[in-house]
């Protein structure tokens, strides 16, 4: 089992117009991906990952050159790996309104002349998946083996087995969630007046000041960091450790980082806004609480996944308090009540949501199992 | 998966097979490595789901290709809808349920018929056990009174009376020995008991 080793992005272009669901049009885009593996003659061992928020097209492999440029789920994707890059041909895509590459709100407006900013068209999980299967058409892939994503993706693959259901034979959605709740909304929201209220922002045109929201963008990680790790993972790694424990090991009576909670938050925080863009946060988190594939169907799961004709793996983790099993599990019931092939695994592990992004064997385990299965299929139906 | 392959595998769940219609919708509760339902699927054209809690388990039967879901039964069957399967398949798993008779309404209200096994406390070395005052240990109750994950036991006449009480109607039972049934003196020589049931029909 090894590393891709050396991976490089690429762009392709599209000239012709996406109507996304909000009415509005996105002409003259550019998607950045990478793509590791062999497409074989039938055009059918292709896997399509899905990112999630922060992350990217650059799915595993490393840069030239960068060492420790490892892709976001180098643990899952390569050679000998769960999904195996020898067997798979496995795309990563970087969505639309991102910071990777891939047109966003920090490019510039053709109709202006200037960076979009705020003026970049609200995406949805819809239409990221339909600029996803135009870049399918373009590499001459008509049928994934799978789908597959964890939390923001994974509802990028459910949605993918809703849209195109003949386009994909299994549908692998790990640490997702049908819809946000209440309280997953409202941390968006916070994360969002964060950015919404830093001075630096500007109305979304901060290109233009050469500044950037860089405190807003740091608070709405904070935020959303909490959010990833379980209270028994905080509480073990940080527990109410102070910084200053090697030297006088006492509070120290005033607003700076007393404890390593505080320490370890703003420093994820301000990485995070040395490379994210705050364009990009907003409407991703935007993307996130519209997601809501039962809405057009009176609130009915089991209809609106009716149309669906993929296999699924579902997958949540126990500990996980964003997207918690229970969210998981409505996507299971509504599966079976349309008799659709699923396995579920809840994984019992300590990390929450992030747990999904971890090396954990359990959860490797199945994934690879299933991945085994899709691939004897494949095998079996080429003979 | 070939009958013969499941009959060397398991000779019980070969036995049991065979009570399970052509092309029916399964769910099989406790469903272990998956072999009987990838076995009813290939051979017998049927569908349908496993419930399985152990990762082991779980792992086994994604392998096998069944749609295994990862759940306590312990929880109830709220994920399966009301006479949602033609057969429900509970295989020696109905002893290790803290809440049977629940469990047993549960199976009522999502199968047609069920089948349903368990080690049969009155085959006759468990009792020849007793008589000599210890717990018995057998092939079909290989654990110690302390370490078995088995918490409810019973024999072929006690299971007849709460799964008729539960709303069930017994369309016939064996007791297997080795897998083979056994037709005289059945609850002292069978070690595993195997009930096909069926739903009761409602009086108007």
């Amino acid at each position: 089992m090894g590393s891709l080793g050396t991976v490089s992005p690429q762009a392709m272009h599209f000239a012709e117009p996406l109507r996304l669901q909000s009415g509005a049009h996105l002409g003259d885009y550019t998607l950045m991906y990478e793509t590791y593996g062999t497409l074989n003659a039938e055009r059918s061992n292709a896997v399509l990952i899905c990112h999630a928020l922060n992350a990217s097209h650059h799915v595993a492999g490393t840069y030239a050159g960068e060492p420790k440029s490892a892709g976001w789920w180098d643990n899952m994707v390569g050679p000998g790996k769960p999904v195996d890059t020898d067997r798979f041909f496995v795309i990563g895509v970087n969505n639309l309104g991102s910071c990777f590459g891939s047109t966003g709100p920090m490019h510039t407006n053709p109709a202006t002349g200037k960076p979009y900013g705020a003026a970049f068209p609200l995406l949805t999980v819809e239409d990221w998946v339909a600029a996803q299967a135009r870049l399918a058409d373009r590499l001459g892939i008509e049928q994934f083996a799978a789908v597959m994503g964890g939390s923001l993706g994974g509802m990028q693959a459910l949605s993918w087995s809703i849209l195109f259901p003949a386009r994909l034979r299994h549908c692998i959605v790990i640490a997702s969630t049908p819809k946000l709740s209440a309280q997953n909304i409202a941390f968006n929201d916070v994360a969002r007046q964060a950015i919404l209220t830093d001075p630096d922002y500007h109305g979304g045109d901060f290109y233009e000041h050469g500044v950037v929201p860089k405190n807003g963008l740091k608070v709405a990680r904070m935020v959303g960091h909490i959010t990833y790790l379980s209270n028994d993972d905080m509480a073990e790694k940080f527990g109410r450790k102070l910084r200053n424990a090697a030297e006088t090991n006492d509070y120290q009576f005033d607003f700076g980082i007393d404890f390593e909670i505080e320490s370890y938050l703003r420093y994820q925080g301000d990485k995070f806004s040395e490379y994210f863009d705050a364009n990009t946060y907003l409407l991703i988190t935007k993307a996130l609480d519209y997601f809501d594939p039962a809405r057009e169907h009176g609130g009915d799961l089991t209809r609106a996944l009716a149309a669906t004709q993929a296999q699924f793996l579902i997958a949540s983790f126990t500990t996980d308090w964003r997207f918690s099993p229970e969210r998981s599990r409505e996507i299971v019931e509504a599966l079976i009540s349309n008799r659709r092939k699923v396995t579920y695994a809840e994984i019992d592990a300590p990390h929450g949501h992030d747990a999904f992004l971890l090396e954990d064997a359990r959860y490797m385990g199945v994934v690879r199992a299933y991945y085994d299965r899709i691939w004897e299929e494949a095998t079996k139906e080429g003979a | 998966m070939k009958f013969e392959d499941l009959t060397t595998l398991r000779p019980d769940l070969a036995f049991i097979a065979d009570w399970v219609g052509e092309g029916s919708h399964v769910l099989d509760v406790g469903c272990g490595d998956g072999a009987m339902l990838r076995y009813l699927e290939t051979g017998k054209r049927c569908t349908g789901y496993g419930i399985e809690i152990a990762d082991d388990k779980v792992l086994e039967s994604t392998r096998r290709g069944i749609s295994v879901i990862q759940h306590d039964m312990e929880e109830g069957l709220d994920l399966f809808g009301d006479n949602a399967f033609d057969t429900v398949l509970c295989l020696s798993s109905l002893q290790m349920m803290l809440h049977v008779e629940a469990r047993l309404r549960d199976i009522v209200r999502v199968g047609a018929e069920a089948i349903v096994s368990f080690p049969n406390f009155a085959y006759w070395p468990h009792r020849v056990a007793l008589l000599k005052g210890r717990m018995p240990v057998s092939r079909t109750l290989p654990y110690q009174w302390f370490d078995t994950p088995n918490v409810r036991y019973a024999t072929i006449y006690d299971f007849k009376e709460l799964a008729e009480e539960c709303g069930l109607e017994v369309l016939e039972y064996v007791a297997l020995a080795e897998g083979k049934p056994v037709t005289f003196l059945p609850n002292l020589r069978g070690s595993l008991a195997v009930f096909r049931l069926r739903k009761k029909a409602k009086h108007a």
